[in-house]
Order: C-alpha cells, then sequence, then structure tokens
C-alpha cells in the first residue's frame, strides 16, 4: 500500500483549470480582452496534466502492482462513522484511468479545433475540464460516497454540455431531459447506497470493507440493493427503461457527444457494476436480470439506429447497443470482458464521433446523413478513419472490437443463456448492418448535388489517426487461447468472472458464425445503398422502427401528462380550492372575531379599572378554591 | 369595646363604595375622591389589625399611606388643571387616547 500525491493531481489538475478559467471568465465580463490563448493554455493544459499524472502512476502501477492510495482529508468522522475524502488506484481503476485520460486529452484537443469559433469557448472548456474532474473522481474514489460525488457531477456536467447551445429550446429540453433520467437513476443509486449504509455503515464504507463486509446482509436485502444500484447505472448508461435521454443528448457539440459515448458518462454504469462485484458474483438472479436489460437494450437499439438520419443519432443509439454488449456480459459474470469492450469502444466510438464531426464541419454543419454522399474522394482520409472505426464495431478481425465482442458473445453462449445470446448475435449482425448503411450512404453512394467543403483541419486528422490506431490493434491486449494468446488483459485484471468451458470445436463454430453474421450485415447494406440512399422499406417494422417504437410518446402519455395532470389537479383543486380556502375562512373569522373583542379596548380608563378588578377578583376567587 | 371584625365590615364597605365610584363616576374629581376613599378604607383597616395584634408596624404604613396620598393628591390636582387647561373637560370619557382604532376591511 502505497500513498502518492499525483492521485490527488489527476483530479486537481482538470478541476483547477475549470475554476481558473471560470474566475478568469469572470473577470473578462469587466475587461473584455482576454485572449482564447489563455483558455486554451488552461483548458489543454489541465487534461494533461492529468494524462501525465495518470501515465507516471499507471507506469508504476504495472511495475510494482500495489494499491495506490490517496487521503485529502478526513470528510466526515461521526462517532466510528468515517467516510474519508480519499481516492485508491488498483487494476481496475487503472484500466479505466488509462482510457479515460488518453482519450479524453485527445478529445479536448479536437474540441480545441471543432469549437475555436464558437463565442463561448470558454464556457465550454470550464464545464468539459469539470466534466473530466467528475469522471476522474468516480473512478479514483475509494469509497461510494465519494463515487456518488462524481457520479452526480458527471450528470450535472452532462446537463450543462448538452444543452450549452442553450438559446434553442429544444437543445435546453434534450439537457432536461438527460439531467431528469439521471436523476431517477441516482434516486435508485441513492437508495442502494442508504440500505447498504444501514448494514454496513459502521464496519468502514470503502470498498473493501464493503467487500470483507458483504456477507453480513441477509440476501434478500443483498437482491434489493442490487437492484437498486442498477438502477443508477440504467439512467447512467442509457439502458431500457431510461435510455431515452441519450439520443436527445446530440444537442450538445460533437465533442461532447464523443467524451460522454466514449470516455466518460456511460461507461460510469458498467465501472459501477463492476466496481461493486462482490456484490453482483453473489446476486446471480440480479445478474441475469441485467443481462437481459442489456440484451434487450442492445437489439431495441440497433433497431432504431437501422433508419436514423441523423449521423450522430445512429452512434448514439449504437452506444447504447453497445452498453447493451457491456451489461450482458457483466450481468453474467464476465467482468473482464465487460471492462475489455469499454476499453476498445472507447476508443472506436471517439474515432466515430470524431470523424462523424469532422464531416459535420466540413460540411457547414450538415448532420443529415441523405444530404451527404459520394465525399469518398473528397475526403479520403476520414473516410479512412470512419472505415476502420466502422469495421471495428462491427467485430471483423482484426480489429480491437472483434476481439471484446467475440468474447462476451462465446461467454453468453457458454453461459446457456441462449435467448440472450440470440439477442446479442442479432444485435452483432444489425450493428455491422446500419454502420456501414452509414458509411456507405455518408461517403459511397452517389449524390446529385455539388457541396462547398470546408478545408480539413491538420489537428483533427492527427487526433483522429491516434485514436484509429487505437481501434485497430488494441484487440491484441487480450488474445484469447484460441488465436494463441492467453488473455493477458483479464488475467491482469483479475476480476471474480465466472468461467465457462467451451469446446475448441464449438469456439472455431461460433467464431466462424460470428463472422458470418457480421459480414451479412455488410452484404445487406451494401446491396441495399451502394446505388442510392434510399432505404428501403422493412415491412410492417417500418413505421414504428422510424418513429423509435413510439418509446418517447409512450413516455410522454404514461408519465409527463399524468405528472401534469397531477400538478395542475394539485394546484387547481388542492391548492386553491381546499389549501388556499381553509386558510382564508381561519383568517376571516378570526378578523370577525378581532371585531368584537376590540370593543373591550375602548381607551375609557373606567372601563380598564373594572378589567383590573374583575380581575382582582378572580385572583382570588382562585387563590381562595385552590386552597 | 367594638370589635375588630366590625372594622373589617366598614372598611370593605368603604372599599367598594371606592371602586363603584372609580368605576361608574365620569367626572375626574369624583374617581379621585374614591381612589382616596380606598386608601383610606385599607389605612383604617390596617390601624384596626394594628390595635388588635398591639403591633405598631401597621400603624406606620399608614402613616405612610397617608403622607403619600398627601403627595400625589398635590400631584393629581396639578394634573387636573392642566388637563382642564387643555381640553376644557373633566370628563373621564372624553380621554379615550388608548382606543383602538377601527379598521374596516
Amino acid at each position: 500500500m502505497i500513498e502518492s500525491n499525483l492521485l490527488g493531481w489527476v483530479i486537481a489538475s482538470v478541476f483547477f483549470s475549470s475554476v481558473f478559467m471560470m474566475l478568469i471568465s469572470l473577470y473578462s465580463k469587466y475587461n473584455n480582452d482576454i485572449p482564447q490563448k489563455i483558455y486554451t493554455l488552461l483548458g489543454l493544459g489541465g487534461p494533461a496534466v492529468s494524462l501525465l499524472c495518470s501515465f507516471l502512476l499507471i507506469n508504476d502501477f504495472l511495475n510494482t502492482g500495489t494499491t495506490v492510495y490517496y487521503k485529502a482529508f478526513t470528510w466526515l468522522d461521526i462517532q466510528g462513522f468515517v467516510i474519508n475524502a480519499s481516492l485508491m488506484l488498483d487494476t481496475l481503476t487503472v484500466a479505466m484511468l488509462s482510457f479515460i485520460s488518453f482519450v479524453g486529452f485527445i478529445i479536448h484537443l479536437y474540441a480545441h479545433v471543432y469549437m475555436k469559433e464558437d463565442p463561448s469557448y470558454a464556457r465550454f472548456f470550464i464545464w468539459f475540464n469539470l466534466f473530466m474532474a467528475s469522471m476522474f473522481l468516480l473512478v479514483l474514489a475509494d469509497n461510494p460516497i465519494m463515487m456518488f460525488i462524481g457520479w452526480e457531477g458527471v450528470g450535472l456536467c452532462s446537463y450543462l454540455l448538452v444543452s450549452f447551445y442553450f438559446h434553442s429550446e429544444d437543445n435546453v429540453r434534450a439537457g432536461n431531459k438527460a439531467f431528469i433520467l439521471n436523476r431517477i437513476g441516482d434516486f435508485g443509486f441513492l437508495s442502494g447506497l442508504s440500505l447498504l449504509f444501514i448494514h454496513l455503515g459502521f464496519t468502514g464504507f470503502d470498498f473493501a470493507s464493503l467487500e470483507a463486509n458483504i456477507h453480513l446482509i441477509p440476501s434478500d436485502t443483498l437482491t434489493l440493493i442490487a437492484i437498486l444500484l442498477f438502477i443508477g447505472a440504467m439512467g447512467k448508461s442509457a439502458q431500457i427503461p431510461l435510455y431515452i435521454w441519450l439520443p436527445d443528448a446530440m444537442a450538445g457539440p460533437t465533442p461532447v457527444s464523443a467524451l460522454i459515448h466514449a470516455a466518460t458518462m456511460v461507461t460510469a454504469g458498467v465501472y459501477m457494476v463492476v466496481r461493486f462485484n462482490f456484490l453482483y458474483a453473489i446476486t446471480e438472479d440480479v445478474g441475469v436480470f441485467i443481462a437481459y436489460v442489456g440484451a434487450f437494450s442492445a437489439l431495441l437499439a440497433a433497431l432504431i439506429a437501422m433508419r436514423q438520419d441523423d449521423i450522430k443519432k445512429i452512434l448514439a443509439y449504437s452506444t447504447m447497443s453497445q452498453l447493451g454488449y457491456m451489461f450482458m456480459a457483466v450481468g453474467l459474470g464476465a467482468y473482464s470482458y465487460g471492462i475489455f469492450h469499454v476499453f476498445t469502444h472507447a476508443f472506436f466510438k471517439a474515432l466515430l464521433f470524431m470523424g462523424a464531426g469532422a464531416i459535420i464541419l466540413i460540411l457547414h454543419h450538415e448532420q443529415d446523413i441523405k444530404k451527404m454522399g459520394a465525399l469518398k474522394n473528397k475526403m479520403p482520409f476520414i473516410y479512412a478513419m470512419m472505415f476502420i472505426a466502422t469495421l471495428s464495431i462491427s467485430g471483423i478481425p482484426p480489429f480491437s472490437g472483434f476481439f471484446s465482442k467475440d468474447a462476451i458473445l462465446n461467454h453468453l453462449f457458454s453461459s446457456e443463456h441462449y435467448l440472450i445470446f440470440g439477442m446479442a448475435l442479432l444485435t452483432a449482425g444489425l450493428t455491422s448492418y446500419y454502420m456501414f448503411r452509414l458509411l456507405i450512404i455518408v461517403f459511397i453512394s452517389p449524390s446529385s448535388k455539388d457541396k462547398h467543403l470546408l478545408s480539413e483541419n491538420k489537428l483533427i486528422n492527427v487526433t483522429l489517426f491516434t485514436l484509429s490506431l487505437g481501434a485497430v490493434f488494441l484487440g491484441f491486449i487480450n488474445l484469447p487461447a484460441f488465436f494463441g494468446g492467453n488473455e493477458n488483459y483479464s488475467l491482469w485484471l483479475n476480476l471474480p468472472d465466472t468461467h465457462f468451458h467451451l469446446s475448441h470445436t464449438s469456439e472455431s463454430i461460433l467464431l466462424v458464425i460470428n463472422i458470418i453474421v457480421a459480414c451479412t450485415g455488410i452484404a445487406f447494406a451494401f446491396s441495399q445503398y451502394k446505388n442510392g440512399s434510399k432505404d428501403p422499406s422493412l415491412g410492417f417494422l417500418d413505421k414504428p422502427i422510424k418513429n423509435k417504437f413510439y418509446i418517447d410518446e409512450i413516455y410522454h402519455y404514461c408519465f409527463v401528462k399524468p405528472l401534469s395532470w397531477l400538478s395542475i389537479f394539485i394546484v387547481k383543486v388542492i391548492d386553491e380550492k381546499i389549501i388556499d380556502s381553509f386558510i382564508h375562512t381561519l383568517s376571516s373569522r378570526y378578523q370577525r372575531l378581532s371585531y368584537y373583542t376590540d370593543a373591550i379596548q375602548n381607551g375609557n380608563v373606567r372601563y380598564y379599572a373594572l378589567y383590573m378588578s374583575i380581575g382582582i377578583v378572580i385572583i382570588f376567587i382562585y387563590l381562595g378554591v385552590s386552597k | 369595646m367594638i370589635d375588630v371584625g366590625s372594622f373589617f365590615i366598614l372598611g370593605i364597605l368603604l372599599f367598594s363604595i371606592g371602586i363603584v365610584g372609580m368605576i361608574s363616576r365620569r367626572n375626574i374629581f369624583v374617581m379621585y375622591m374614591s381612589v382616596e376613599l380606598m386608601l383610606n378604607a385599607i389605612n383604617l383597616i390596617l390601624v384596626a389589625l394594628s390595635h388588635h395584634y398591639e403591633d405598631l408596624n401597621a400603624q406606620v404604613m399608614a402613616i405612610m399611606i397617608i403622607a403619600i396620598a398627601a403627595a400625589e393628591a398635590s400631584i393629581f390636582l396639578a394634573l387636573f388643571v392642566m388637563l382642564f387647561k387643555n381640553a376644557r373637560s373633566l370628563d373621564a370619557n372624553f380621554f379615550e387616547l388608548l382606543k383602538q382604532e377601527k379598521h374596516h376591511d
């Protein structure tokens, strides 16, 4: 056990860069000539220092393998119940920290170019850095309370950033939606934490003590806690039924989408479940439930993504779908595969979003893929990058997405939950279909219009290239035995995975099936869209898919409308008719009463003398009686 | 020898007359006289009890009350003169500055 200040600096550098930018921008209200360079320096410097600190920490950790602690101060100490503001770095944290700091920094570089012309450049980086700080706190926290602070911070910053362009009411509504749905999830998370606290609050509340004492909780309560915590994950990681904020969150600037979807926020739910693996390992029913939620979310998102036209919304649904995979994995006990998919997903999803953002920039903020087309020769570099990312997410070997997805699919099959496996496989096919639909419509299929294009930006291309290396090669760190590796990443993570035996033959059959399914999707997409961007009909599913299965409308009528009726009822009937009228009657009666009683106070001294005499007589009578 | 009970009855009667006079009469002079009557009723009882118990303390108190009442009398009379100069009236009902102002709402 080592103590290291560096752990604190990972968070502090981004946090204080955000605070300094805030102060400077406050000052600039009175003195309007702060050059943008200062914000750039702080906005990019903070994450750069974080990246450096993380790199040093991770390097040390990989060499020594000792868990690192850092205690900033004792936050609470109430008769034995101690909450420390302390951080911890173990293997799981290293796995998360590595890509959060790296991909986060790359996205910051990209955001610098993307937002350069924006008048709210400073505001953007203030919140962007705060977002990073919250996410670092979330993964580095060594007790659930600190984790919850990061958890809430991430929610807050996502709200701020989603409604970044707050001049349009739709964007504000999207931000509110993200915030409110996250609050619903947080309610579950907080209830779960409270239950944990009731049972284990006084035997230490950091993760290590919780793990040691988890057996003290009766199993019914454990199940309840596991479900409540997962409700939090549903909100953060956009699973059924709390997912509807994710597509709307595309209202924010593209770097925000990249950050939310790749490195931060949505992975928080998966991370949380893996962090509580000691809890979920002994509540297997909840695990299966999680896996089913993941499977349905993955399938639903993939179906909806098939017929979306907004390039960012397609990617948003694909994120939800990939998160479904992660939850299927962690639900059925394959924690290391879940984290592995989080890891590879961070790279190819960031690459997809940043590629999409680059296209959007070049096309003067056009997001409708139907209005793009034939961009292959006009932006060959971006085409190559998007192609790599699409191959990776579709699960084509040897790209990174293939290895993580294949590992999960194998695990699902061998765990004998065939329904989940079937849905996951179907989703895999749909994924390659809709991703190639996007790619083909944007880059290959002919376009009638001649568009005026802005030039590509060098720095953007550098960032894309860096991420594409990750999207291509990172799969090899967890090379399965089948390909001659021995799953080094999973071994290193050392999480309590459930292992199922799978014979060599069935593994090869599964491999072939996975690849065939992915290729079928690609072939379908290619045959349907190579000549034009018109969508072929999907039969009876066409309308529901285009309308996202009417989920938004259903929620609107099931929750929003009744709630607004209820509040109207409370205002018009309970408040006005009952409470107000009661108060008014009371006060008017009281006033009328005072109308009679104030005759007593007539200012006439003779009457006062009378009252006094009566008072004295009463006192004497009382004294006489009480004797 | 008259017994102490008779003095008590006389004192209570005088005191009651004083209270009734104080409350029922409107002329400030008469009200003042009623106050004096009450004081003297108390003095009477004090002196009677002093004689009964053969204790001079009560007589001392009675003399104190008479002395203070005499001092009061001069202040009261001065006040009445000023009051009459200002208001041209000695009717107690005329002076009702402490009265609650009516709010009609």
